[in-house]
């Protein structure tokens, strides 16, 4: 034995490892040890379509939150006389790129042509864009016309409108500040046409073949162009219904002399209440926002068009993303925790405990989502719709965790090394969260990861379906858009529903490529089998 | 005798589910207030009776300015009343809110409802599954060849569109763009002539794409897992041809979860596609559903529910029982 005490008294840098004959396998490794997590983000990365879907959410995600910084525009905001206007941005439309300038082919006959050129004259705007346009005779002899039409410009004047005597100064004033002709000669009442539907139409100024007509007809000169009828005065006999007015005059007008005598536009007309204007409503947009209600916008511009509401898409789009992530994320983290605590008991103890769990969440998931949320709408009155969606999911969300969990129970329930550890005296929620847990942590992630899409798809249905009205509570979601989109085909705008479309499609393509990814990285066993 | 014990019990337990579920919707349903709100040309006191009638309210007398005044019945009581004339009377109920159909018997405007919804899910199921088999098909046999390739695209392409977005753009473009189909379904019923036929197509192809995506990519991921079967190089050993092997060994095989797929889809023809008939106005259960929920028409409601409820549970057992059938060797849900 002496002997043997000797070896522990050998310095450490004496021991070497046994070199020759069949030793050699005891060396190290040259190769770094690869981990479970090492190895599935190796098979990832070596997935191009689940790189691609992973980065197109992250891309999402990104625009959700941060999208609605970069517009002044919210989901409250509406301005009906910008209902169906197409997108436009304004680098395209001032370098005549020829699409995103918020133009729109337009084919109609000489009327709608002599009403969009009429605007376009008075104000000077590219209501035809680039003045270019095609005329055809069709097969009755009628001419028809077909251009791109600008839908900001074209909404000219809209109707007129009654002011403040305040507001009608101040506009004077950020007139000559800023040199932008807001306000445009009046016409009399007695030259306006006289059916209701159009009485109100400060789109005609023009002199008109039949003032009584229901479609009306303008006069025109010559070239082909309409001819102003506006509301003018003699100097020194201004009527009292005439409002003072010392600001910017149309060209050619700065009182102007006829027969030798010298003649002045009306800028308004005096009425109950204030004063009566014709006011070009792309620049009382301007002015309305810049002065007056000071939210920040500087120029109707919608980068993804307006609704039939005149709701601004893309503001409606980033905010409802971000709605639609936030929610989905909240519950799916939840409704993670609550599968894996209810799947890992059950699946743990299996037996009697086991059966009941499993009959429970067998029932819960075999009533359909339309029943339980249709009840909690009835039963929760008034209260918010998201709280509704809310309670729907948590109440049936985690049953798929639960089953994937109890899954992962099974398999490895019965392994060596949980015998080992229930040996060595370790408790139950050691050896399920210490032992068993981690094993099926990649697929349990990934399944949960999966419902995200899934919720966001449900919300949009319901949306759609009309069962959910999140709009109610000011919040709006990629399905509120959805559902205004199914309109606006028939509306001729397609617009309004290809950026929520794309958005959806978008995200349910790029989470089914990560998802089969991280599935395949997570478990190389189930490689190609897809369900 | 195995099997019809199996059977017996995976039914029996279906059932137990549906009357928990059903028992559950109809006490939520009950502990509502009671609609008795009248309608513009109803009289209060019909109104009334009629509740009273069905068992839904007891002890009703007349108050003061012509307001009626009732107790409440047990909701257990009036469960009781329910079943019992469902099942001697096959009576559900009349509708009491639902606009168009007031005063009518719930069962059957339901019946009137059914026909639109079977024959274009029907229709879809009648497209849908043999593509759907054939791209899988193809799919399988030409693994990781540029078909596959196409035929997976082409099918994760189809999965990951919503069918509201899909719908949406067959209807923009088959309907609208180009004209070839009228933009929601006729609502006449001569179900069988070509107007109505041609207007249901568009709800048709929205239904069939959905399924036929799912079928080449259940069928793909079955066949190319038997194909690597060891009892697939046993066939070619002695002697058969490929595609003898594939047609008699592998698709079988392979059919064995495919076909009860196929089963549960002709049990779910009954209860469609809510986004799609919305979309395409079809005067459907779908539709009969959406509205008894915005009008809150209880009764219907119930029935619905139930009948959807029931649909998916015989949908789900029948792929289960006949997995049994066709392989004996597998007892879902046994131990």
């Amino acid at each position: 034995m002496a002997k043997n005490t000797e070896i522990q008294n050998i310095p450490l840098d004496k021991f070497r490892f046994a070199k020759g004959r069949d030793l050699d396998h005891d060396s190290k490794f040259d190769t770094k040890p690869v981990s479970y997590f090492q190895g599935a983000f190796r098979r990832f990365a070596k997935n191009k379509g689940a790189v691609v879907g992973g980065i197109v959410i992250a891309f999402l995600v990104l625009f959700a939150l941060i999208a609605p910084f970069f517009t002044p525009f919210t989901p409250v905001y509406y301005d009906q006389m910008y209902s169906y206007v197409t997108p436009k941005n304004n680098w395209f439309a001032e370098n005549n790129m020829g699409f995103w300038d918020g133009g729109k082919q337009k084919n109609v006959s000489y009327l709608g042509f002599i009403k969009d050129l009429a605007i376009a004259q008075e104000t000077g705007r590219d209501v035809i864009m680039g003045g270019k346009y095609e005329e055809t005779t069709d097969k009755d002899g009628g001419k028809l016309y077909s251009y791109r039409y600008d839908t900001y410009f074209g909404v000219g004047f809209g109707k007129y409108k009654t002011i403040s005597k305040e507001e009608f100064e101040d506009i004077q004033r950020y007139q000559n500040e800023t040199g932008r002709q807001v306000l445009y000669p009046t016409v009399k009442i007695s030259d306006r046409p006289t059916l209701e539907k159009n009485k109100y139409d400060a789109n005609i100024y023009y002199k008109m073949e039949n003032p009584k007509a229901s479609i009306i007809r303008p006069k025109v000169d010559a070239q082909g162009n309409v001819i102003a009828n506006y509301w003018k005065y003699e100097a020194g006999d201004v009527s009292p219904l005439i409002p003072e007015y010392n600001s910017l005059r149309i060209e050619g007008e700065n009182g102007f002399t006829e027969n030798g005598k010298q003649y002045f536009y009306a800028y308004g007309r005096k009425v109950d209440g204030g004063i009566e204007v014709r006011a070009e409503y792309y620049e009382y947009y301007i002015y309305q926002h810049t002065q007056v209600i000071k939210d920040g916008i500087e120029e109707p511009t919608f980068w993804f068009g307006t609704t039939e509401t005149g709701k601004d898409i893309f503001a409606c789009l980033a905010y409802g993303a971000r709605f639609s992530f936030v929610f989905a994320i909240g519950v799916a983290v939840f409704n993670f925790l609550v599968g894996i605590t209810w799947g890992s008991i059950s699946g743990y103890y299996g037996g009697k405990i086991d059966l009941t769990m499993e009959r429970i969440a067998e029932i819960m998931g075999a009533i359909p989502t339309i029943i339980v949320i249709t009840l909690l709408k009835y039963h929760m009155g008034r209260s918010s719709h998201v709280l509704v969606l809310l309670i729907a999911f948590f109440l049936t969300g985690w049953i798929g965790t639960a089953g994937r969990t109890r899954m992962q129970f099974y398999r490895f329930k019965n392994q060596e090394y949980v015998l080992a550890a229930r040996t060595l005296g370790a408790r139950d929620a050691r050896i399920m969260f210490k032992h068993i847990f981690p094993n099926g942590i990649g697929t349990l992630v990934t399944g949960a990861a999966l419902t995200i899409p899934g919720m966001i798809y449900t919300e949009t249905s319901f949306t759609y379906l009309g069962i959910i009205n999140l709009e109610a509570g000011s919040i709006t979601s990629v399905g509120t858009l959805i559902a205004a989109a199914k309109t606006s085909i028939t509306a001729n705008a397609a617009y309004v529903a290809v950026f929520p479309c794309m958005f959806l499609v978008l995200l349910m393509l790029s989470f089914n490529l990560f998802g089969n990814g991280l599935r395949d990285a997570f478990n190389p066993s189930l490689r190609g089998t897809e369900d | 005798m195995y099997m019809f014990k199996y059977v017996t019990k995976r039914i029996a337990l279906m059932l137990l589910t549906f009357f928990i579920i059903f028992t559950m919707c109809f006490v939520l349903i009950k502990l509502l207030p009671i609609p008795t709100n009248v309608l513009p040309g109803q009289d209060p006191e019909i109104v009334a009776k009629t509740l009273e009638g069905r068992g839904w309210i007891t002890n009703l007398r007349e108050g003061k300015n012509g307001v009626w005044l009732y107790d409440r019945v047990p909701i257990l009581e009036q469960y009781a009343t329910y079943l019992k004339r469902i099942i001697t009377q096959g009576d559900f109920g009349i509708a009491t809110t639902y606009g168009e159909y007031i005063n009518m018997p719930i069962w059957e405007v339901f019946k009137s409802h059914l026909p639109p919804t079977i024959l274009i899910n029907i229709y879809s199921t009648l497209i849908g599954v043999p593509i759907g088999l054939a791209l899988g098909i193809l799919a399988a046999l030409k693994k990781n060849k540029w078909q596959d390739q196409l035929i997976n695209i082409f099918i994760i392409l189809l999965i990951s569109v919503p069918s509201v977005v899909l719908a949406l753009l067959i209807q923009y473009v088959l309907c609208f763009k180009l004209g070839w189909f009228p933009l929601t379904m006729s609502t006449s019923d001569a179900y069988f002539t070509w107007p109505v036929f041609r207007s249901m197509l568009p709800a048709v192809f929205a239904l069939c794409l959905g399924s036929i995506a799912g079928y080449a990519r259940y069928t793909r991921a079955e066949l190319s897992e038997v194909l690597t079967g060891e009892f697939m190089l046993l066939a070619r050993t002695k002697g058969l041809t490929k595609s003898q092997a594939i047609r008699r060994h592998a698709m079988r095989n392979s059919m064995v979860v495919i076909f009860p797929s196929i089963l549960s889809e002709f049990i779910g023809v009954f209860f469609g596609s809510m986004i799609i008939e919305k979309m395409f106005a079809i005067n459907g259960v779908g539709g009969l559903y959406l509205n008894s929920i915005t009008f809150q028409d209880y009764d219907f409601f119930m029935l619905l529910s139930g009948f959807q409820t029931l649909i998916g549970l015989t949908a789900a057992i029948v792929i289960d029982i006949s997995y049994g059938f066709i392989d004996p060797r597998i007892r879902m849900g046994a131990k």
